[in-house]
């Protein structure tokens, strides 16, 4: 089931009942992002340096930029695989990184990061899906043990998706026996199973042959046409960016440099480094 | 040699005290290694820290000294063990510290891609565990585990010299009465060959669930033609 269908009354995800409204079915709150004076560092290398940047709920945004200019790093930071040095990182309204202490703002601990993750998921560029699974296992084994999904339905949720991805007849396979571009959308489907209100995007068709980019593209388009979750995407792809996206932020050496609709960056953009760019992506 | 094959009874009883000391030592070993492999991966430095005194320990001490200790050392302060309990601690305690590096070499050898999927699917740590990561490691584990339980086996002969009935006490002791020396150190070189084989194959077939859980040796991806089809995203 795709995140648009999230108002079944049966769902047991507790934030969404957190309205406390009995007999209402709940709903659930789109989350936006908002990064404030976020620093990452390597040792000596400062990746991003007191980055502010804001998305809406439910917005599509795609960050472009050189290798090396920090986009991985910020899907990262969201999807708490790596952690800030300094800044507040906010998906809804609360802080990612920390948790409310006596009106103070302390470092979150495991039980926190794990509140937050259920509004966020993420796909990968090498897909990572669990070699020691079959493909139905792969989206169920979410449901069922972090959700608490009854089997019965994180099941009926899986097939449901397999659906969605054209994948329907390959449930008993496992991961090796999938081209990329189905492990691809199996690793997407596995997001969606988990209903995030946020999905981070990182350059999901960059390992792929070029005849199996199309059918993942497709799939992302029919999510943003069709669900409500904000989408943080890393792409190089212009005319995949153009269609899936409302606002496109081109990064350097952990900046953005510029930003503006995808019309706006790509046909008419107003600063060098900008054009630079472009101009290097598509002489490749 | 008839001699020698007469005296099969007491061959196959020393046989089968090779074997049990043989098995109850793995399993204890292999719950040693576990336990204190995974304290390898944690990432308090004091649990790791117990990883190393625990391994350092017991790696660097021959199985055979420590049987020494549980059989005559302990014994003067007041613990007593049975002799095959002695053995299955002593051995097992060696054979683990073995293993623990094993268990640590391999969870560590898991892809962190594989963990941070796991972490973006929002599993608590000690589901990233038992359900991604220590299923792979399993695969990596087999094989030098394999190695491990036949070293652990052909070990176990050592408990002769404190006087436990196994396979190599009794040829020596089939030795002494017989005088054919060379006949019965033949037949127990066959013996100990054919545990160890036996062994082997159980931890074959491990090996082969593990790669069919893994996905390995599958029929890998489709034919060319199936997979351009197969991209096509049906509405
Ligand atoms: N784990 C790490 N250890 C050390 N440095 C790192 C690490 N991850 C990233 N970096 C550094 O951080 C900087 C930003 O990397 P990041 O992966 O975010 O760039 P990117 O914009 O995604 O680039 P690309 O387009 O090549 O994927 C780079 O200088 C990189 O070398
Ligand atoms: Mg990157």
């Amino acid at each position: 089931m795709p995140p648009t269908d999230t108002t079944s009354p049966a769902d047991p995800l507790p934030e969404r009942a957190a309205d406390g409204t009995p007999g209402k079915p709940p709903t659930r709150v789109p989350c936006g992002i908002k990064f404030e004076k976020v620093v990452k560092r390597f040792g000596d290398n400062v990746v991003l340096d007191h980055l502010n940047f804001e998305v809406a709920a439910g917005e599509r945004v795609t960050l472009i930029g050189p290798s090396g200019s920090g986009k991985t790093t910020i899907l990262r930071l969201l999807m708490t695989l790596e952690h800030p040095d300094g800044g507040i990182i906010r998906v809804g309204d609360d802080p990612l990184w920390h948790m409310e202490r006596g009106g103070k703002l302390v470092k979150a601990n495991e039980r926190h990061l794990h509140e937050m993750r259920k509004r966020i998921g993420m796909v990968f560029q090498q897909f990572n899906l669990f070699p020691n699974m079959n493909v139905l296992r792969n989206l169920t084994e979410g449901p069922v043990h972090v959700l608490g999904l009854g089997k019965d339905e994180a099941v009926e949720r899986a097939r449901g998706l397999l659906d969605m991805i054209g994948l329907a007849d390959k449930e008993d396979a496992h991961p090796t026996q999938l081209s990329g571009g189905q492990q691809q959308r199996v690793a997407i489907a596995r997001a969606l199973a988990m209903e995030p209100t946020v999905l981070l995007l990182d350059e999901v068709t960059s390992a792929l042959d070029p005849e199996l980019v199309v059918g993942v593209q497709d799939l992302l388009r029919d999510i943003a046409a069709n669900t409500d979750v904000t989408m943080l995407c890393v792409t190089h792809e212009m005319g995949f960016a153009k269609d899936i996206s409302n606002r496109v932020l081109m990064f350097d050496q952990g900046r953005i440099v510029e930003e503006g609709t995808p019309e706006a960056i790509f046909e008419d953009p107003e600063e060098d480094r900008t054009r630079e760019f472009l101009s290097a992506i598509l002489a490749t | 040699m008839s001699e020698v094959l007469n005296s099969y009874p007491q061959l196959l009883r020393g046989a089968w005290l090779t074997i049990q000391i043989t098995l109850y030592a793995a399993a204890f070993a292999l719950v040693l290694a576990m336990v204190f492999g995974l304290l390898g991966t944690a990432r308090s430095r004091l649990l790791r820290a117990v990883n190393r005194v625990y391994v350092e320990f017991f790696r660097g001490i021959a199985a055979l000294v420590l049987l020494y200790w549980f059989f005559y050392a302990l014994p003067l302060l007041g613990l007593r063990f049975t002799p095959l309990a002695a053995a299955v601690l002593a051995i097992g305690l060696n054979y683990g510290a073995y293993g623990a590096e094993v268990v640590r070499g391999s969870v560590n050898a898991v892809p962190r891609a594989q963990w941070e999927a796991a972490c973006a699917i929002n599993f608590t740590p000690l589901q990233r565990l038992r359900r991604v990561l220590l299923p792979q490691a399993f695969a990596l584990m087999l094989p030098p585990f394999g190695n491990l339980f036949i070293e652990l086996m052909k070990a176990t002969a050592g408990v002769s010299l404190v006087g436990i009935a196994d396979l190599t006490f009794r040829a020596k002791q089939i030795q002494a009465s017989t005088g054919q020396t060379a006949a019965t150190f033949v037949v127990i070189l066959v013996m100990y060959f054919v545990i160890a084989q036996a062994l082997q194959v159980l931890v074959r077939l491990a090996e082969r669930r593990s790669d069919r859980v893994l996905g390995r040796r599958l029929p890998t991806r489709p034919a060319p033609i199936a997979a351009t089809t197969g991209e096509v995203v049906s509405p």
